[in-house]
């Protein structure tokens, strides 16, 4: 300091700081702003979580095997199955047997499907344990292409569709598969369905609860009598109607 | 300051703060046992999903009722702590800005007051996770019941929240179970208390504060007034006390 230069007071209680300003206690808010940062971008993902997760989580958990992939959350669908492993598609050896209470029972095999005239749609698919995937993209079967290949008779007033999921099997009355927005779907999302979500054919029926919506179809049965499906003897409601069954109003 | 004997010891937390601790743990513990019977398809069908459910709901009612009913009981002493922990200060910035030098140069740590900025943050994010579970697990709840509830978002947030969570109480208990330089604290959730030396190289400012204060580690850190009203506060519930 050169001689001569007045020294600045210095109050006795307070250092210098190096900048040469009195030290004051300064308060940051970095915990509230991280709390509140927290709680914004959660409420924020409820709204667009789905939108994101199309580019951030698909890739990455469609890259990897099923058993990995199912423990990857964010893309909105939650996998269920009953038994392990998941079926496998074989397109050589796959056969659907579409039988029962019919004039002409048939066996498809893949070709044969693949070539059965089809149908688009987007719908909602809703699980009975709380969670919403909107905006599905199907492709698939009416059920009045295989109603017009086998011919039901007049007996027939239920349809039992059976899974390649050893015991996995459920059953719709003939006016709910007939439902307009119900199908044998053959693609979802413009794309063959994915192992996990029932490949190669899964039944859709957007109204009902996702357990009715039966995955890895192998048969689908015309018959006279009811039958309550896999879930069905544990205690769900055999008209799994979104909204109006199991407990909901 | 006096240097401490050896083995000496200093009390961190009271009981009423170790008591939401052990809570909170416990309730996280069967949140994500349960969340996991109910969400990863492996353990599908393990337990009935009804019973999983059932738990994992009371666990989330039990942990928010079990909050609110001590810090109720308890106002002053977690009032303090959440004083403690929202306060940052000039060495809480710098010791956040700080650790990369830390963990690549071992830049010293500026010194602490009773949490250090890292506590204090992971704090402030683990609150908001567990604001953003509520949120989303009270949707999934009432959306069965109501489709107004349901968004397509919830169940993905509600994964995502216990992801991050997950990661942060893994580092928490590295430091707690693992960790040579942290293991130490684990004593002040247990006990109370933790070793001095250990708290002095870890916390020395709060160290300095509760020496300055003279008071036991129960009111120090508050201002004089509070505490001047405190005791106050204390000599006229006797006072009532024995007017009864």
């Amino acid at each position: 300091m050169a001689d001569g230069a007045p020294i600045p007071p210095v109050a006795p209680d307070h250092e210098p700081e190096p900048d040469g300003l009195p030290e004051r206690p300064r308060e940051f808010r970095i915990g509230r702003a991280a709390f509140l940062a927290t709680v914004a971008a959660g409420v924020g993902g409820i709204f667009l979580g789905p939108r994101l997760s199309k580019f951030v989580t698909n890739p990455i958990s469609g890259a990897l095997p099923s058993s990995l992939g199912d423990l990857i959350p964010g893309n909105g669908w939650r996998i269920y199955n009953v038994q392990d492993p998941f079926p496998t598609f074989h397109p050589a050896t796959y056969r659907l047997v579409v039988q029962g209470e019919v004039e002409r029972p048939v066996s498809l095999n893949w070709d044969q499907i693949t070539a059965l005239p089809g149908a688009s749609q987007t719908s909602s698919f809703h699980c009975v344990t709380g969670w919403t995937v909107d905006g599905v993209r199907w492709e698939g079967i009416r059920a009045q292409t295989l109603i017009d290949l086998v011919r039901p008779l007049p007996s027939a007033k239920y349809v039992t569709f059976r899974s390649l999921e050893g015991p996995y099997v459920d059953q719709l009355s003939l006016a709910q598969f007939m439902l307009p927005d119900a199908m044998i779907a053959r693609q979802m999302d413009g794309g063959p369905i994915s192992r996990a979500h029932g490949a190669p054919l899964r039944l859709v029926i957007p109204d009902m609860y996702g357990y009715k919506n039966v995955k890895w179809l192998s048969s689908i049965t015309f018959t006279a009598a009811q039958a309550p499906g896999f879930w069905e003897v544990r205690g769900y409601d055999i008209d799994a109607w979104v909204d109006r069954s199991n407990g909901y109003t | 300051m006096a240097t401490p004997e050896p083995g000496a010891r200093i009390a961190r937390f009271t009981l009423a703060e170790r008591l939401l601790h052990w809570l909170l743990a416990l309730a996280f513990g069967i949140l994500l046992g349960t969340g996991f019977l109910m969400s990863v398809p492996a353990l599908e069908g393990a337990v009935p999903r009804p019973v999983a459910k059932a738990w994992h709901i009371d666990a989330a009612i039990g942990l928010a009722v079990g909050v609110i009913v001590i810090t109720l009981a308890r106002a002053r002493t977690i009032g303090r702590t959440i004083n403690d922990l929202e306060r940052f200060d000039r060495d809480d910035r710098t010791w956040l800005a700080q650790i990369p030098q830390r963990i690549l140069s071992g830049t010293p740590a500026p010194p602490q007051g009773r949490f250090n900025a890292g506590q204090k943050l992971n704090t402030a994010v683990v609150a908001g996770l567990m604001v953003v579970s509520y949120i989303t697990g009270i949707l999934l709840w009432y959306g069965e019941r109501n489709t107004a509830y349901r968004f397509a978002g919830t169940i993905n947030v509600h994964d995502d929240v216990m992801w991050l969570l997950m990661i942060l109480v893994a580092g928490h208990l590295y430091m707690a179970l693992v960790s040579p330089h942290t293991r130490a604290a684990m004593a002040g959730m247990l006990r109370g208390n933790v070793d001095r030396a250990w708290a002095q190289r870890h916390h020395a400012k709060w160290v300095a504060d509760v020496d300055r204060s003279g008071l036991p580690v129960d009111t120090a850190q508050r201002p004089v007034r509070q505490v001047a009203d405190a005791t106050a506060k204390s000599g006229r519930d006797i006072a009532s006390h024995e007017e009864q």
